[in-house]
């Protein structure tokens, strides 16, 4: 199944923390749920640390400054958790339940964006509603870490004018 | 949780339990020595200049968002305090999105993070204004804080100008909405829905495809959910048939409603769709050109179009739900023929949509041709409107306060006129900025617009701030809950609200739902403990 619709993807958290091997990443995606981004942070700064012994592709974040993030993605997690995971400052307002266009992500590359499996309708619903839409736009929770998206690079869009891009620091005036 | 948080809580509810508005000698002197204990425990903030004081000025959205924007590019050199004038958090969270939408609610886990850090001081409950239930002015709170940003949206409607507008039986959807969300002031607002066999919508946006869902889908829908106890049973004891009319102006391309709520409007809610006649669909070639080159008009208009097809086996009247697409039809007036004036229908005129508006947009042109839409219940969804704050300038015309990039100005603009200054330190950002328009997300885009400006300007702030040495007691929120706590005023900090939720959501529990909400002020200071 490679994409989830809330109740699933809370199910599966569940479903990995009675399982056992997954419990760290279960554990961050609770802390993701029912806690704030604050309170889960230390929790997810320790899952980013432990990747070891799961599969892994490399994705490399480039966040609103401009500033790349390159880590490791577990196969089947989504953008979203990766990025939470390892502390970049993606949103997720409706915490992954489809219900909001905040974790908005631009695949650099037309190809691999294509090897991405297909929107569903009620995810390009919400997509339809992102700030700056382009042609390679996804929802960062719908798109699940695949061998195939191995050296993914995606860019979470800078919403402002006045926020700096390329490292450009405005004077105060 | 922070590890500063919770002392940090403590010491306010401290301050706030011993507070009552109506207070005596006793009490006065309660507040003033916790007033003075924490002033002294604030007291290095008030010495360290290189501290940015921010006062938000109601608590939702584009609120918190601003604060998340602060809290991230200041680090420890900002503090925030973020008063709202419900003793609850939140804003169109609570009080707007829909009760069935609970998943777009989980933001709050995200504003309650923000809320709850040591450098967030909320305090609820606080009425800032000039009038007579105002507890601070704005000039007050203005004098205790580097940047004033004023997030508290739109609480106002637009009006139709139609005779028979005003009166029983005609509510604005801003007005439903807060009713059945439970937001204290519409706890008493005069409905009978056991009255109401017919509603007439007059705009077609996804506020008025809320309240269609609420008045359409079986009330079992919303039994689980937080809508407001009082509703519920209205919804329960008026179950079965209705119909419900949206009437837009335009045509269905134009209309404002996003794919996500009408497909759940037309496919989980047991409802009829219909038109009353077919060229209600029918599109111009423009409009034609507009779906095809716009993936969203032209899913809302395959999904009006196939909703209509798939219900036209299910018979009309009785038990029947339906949901009828008025479009082109203009509401000209309200008609009031039902006993003691009740209203008895809306009074419409066909129209035509015509690329005459300015750079040719498409505009709805009377036809002369008018229909009589029977109904009980007019709900005005045409738009929120924000209200004035006395001592900022505000653009009557589109109720909003002018600014540029969140900079209050000094003046709304004028015409040919050079554009008047920026008011230093006062700050816009949300629907009172920008217009009530967009989804929770775009408040996120118009906070880091505003946070920005902020930040480019923090040296002029921090310098205006020395100049001040706040000649009025300590900076930030502890000058202010000092103030507050002389005046008596009951303030709710964050540890009283999170009283408040966690007894909603217990009494919900309780019965099977998301959340029971407390609906009058009163009581939610009582279970806040400030009362």
């Amino acid at each position: 199944m490679l994409r989830l619709c809330a109740e699933a993807l809370r199910a599966r958290g569940l479903t990995a923390a009675a399982a056992g091997p997954s419990s760290i990443a279960a554990a961050s995606y609770s802390g993701l749920l029912q806690s704030s981004w604050f309170h889960a942070s230390a929790s997810r700064h320790a899952a980013a640390a432990d990747t070891e012994g799961q599969e892994t592709i490399t994705v490399t974040f480039i966040d609103k400054e401009g500033k790349e993030h390159t880590v490791k993605a577990p196969i089947g997690k989504s953008l979203l958790e990766v990025a939470h995971d390892n502390e970049i400052d993606l949103e997720g307002a409706c915490e992954g339940s489809l219900a909001c266009s905040t974790c908005h992500l631009i695949f650099e590359d037309e190809e691999l964006y294509k090897k991405v499996p297909e929107a569903t309708e009620d995810e390009l619903d919400m997509l339809d509603l992102a700030f700056g839409l382009t042609d390679t736009s996804r929802l960062g929770c719908q798109v699940l870490a695949a061998k195939e998206l191995d050296g993914a690079r995606v860019r979470i869009p800078a919403a402002s004018r006045n926020f700096y891009v390329d490292g450009h620091k405005p004077k105060p005036h | 949780m922070a590890t500063a948080g919770p002392a940090l809580q403590a010491v306010s509810g401290l301050l706030f339990a011993g507070v009552r508005r109506s207070s005596g000698g006793l009490l006065l002197q309660t507040a003033r020595s916790c007033g003075l204990a924490l002033g002294r425990s604030f007291a290095t903030d008030a010495a360290d200049s290189g501290k940015l004081h921010v006062c938000v000025v109601g608590a939702g959205p584009a609120g918190f968002y601003t604060i998340d924007k602060l809290l991230k590019r200041y680090g420890d050199k900002v503090h925030v305090t973020l008063v709202d004038r419900l003793p609850t958090p939140f804003g169109l969270v609570r009080s707007g999105v829909a009760p069935d939408h609970q998943d777009t609610k989980n933001v709050t886990n995200q504003f309650s993070g923000l809320a709850a850090d040591p450098r967030v001081t909320f305090l609820g409950h606080v009425r800032v204004g000039a009038g007579p239930g105002a507890d601070v002015s704005l000039g007050e709170l203005r004098e205790r804080h580097h940047a004033v940003v004023l997030s508290y949206g739109a609480e106002s409607d637009r009006r139709l100008g139609i005779p028979g507008e005003d009166g029983p039986g005609v509510l604005s959807a801003r007005e439903l909405v807060w009713w059945y969300n439970g937001h204290p002031d519409m706890r008493d607002l005069p409905i009978d829905l056991t009255q109401v066999r017919s509603v007439a919508i007059c705009g077609i946006g996804n506020v008025a495809l809320d309240c269609a869902r609420a008045l359409l889908a079986p009330a079992a829908r919303f039994g689980p959910t937080d809508l407001a106890a009082h509703a519920l049973q209205q919804l329960q004891a008026s179950g079965g048939g209705r119909e419900v009319h949206l009437v837009a102006r335009r045509g269905p391309v134009q209309a404002a409603c996003t794919p996500k709520e009408l497909k759940e409007l037309l496919t989980e809610c047991g409802v009829a769709a219909r038109v009353a006649a077919p060229e209600q669909l029918s599109v111009s070639a423009a409009d034609a050109a507009e779906m095809k080159a716009t993936r969203i008009k032209r899913r809302v208009h395959e999904l009006v179009s196939k909703g209509v097809a798939d219900s036209k086996g299910v018979p009309s009247g009785g038990e029947a739900r339906e949901l009828y697409f008025q479009f082109y039809r203009s509401p000209v007036e309200v008609l009031r023929g039902g006993p003691g004036g009740s209203v008895s229908g809306l009074k419409v005129e066909v129209t035509e949509v015509r690329p005459e508006g300015p750079g040719g947009a498409p505009v709805a042109v009377g036809s002369g041709r008018f229909e009589t839409l029977p109904c009980q219940l007019v709900l005005k969804s045409i738009g929120y409107r924000g209200l004035p704050m006395e001592g900022v300038p505000f653009d009557a015309k589109k109720g909003v306060v002018p600014n540029e990039a969140g900079r209050v100005l000094q003046a709304v603009p004028a015409a040919g006129a050079a554009p008047p200054a920026p008011e230093p330190g006062l700050y816009v950002v949300g629907w009172l900025k920008r217009g009530p328009t967009g989804i929770i997300g775009t408040n996120l885009v118009d906070a880091e617009d505003t946070a920005a400006s902020v930040i480019a300007d923090t040296d002029a702030l921090l310098t205006a701030g020395r100049g001040r040495a706040w000649p009025q007691g300590p900076a930030g929120a502890p000058g202010l809950a000092a103030l507050l706590g002389g005046r008596g005023a009951a303030a709710v900090g964050w540890g009283g609200w999170r009283r408040l939720d966690e007894a909603e959501v217990a009494a919900g529990k309780a019965g099977g739902r998301a959340r029971e909400k407390v609906t009058r002020v009163p009581e939610m200071l009582r279970i806040a403990g400030v009362a």
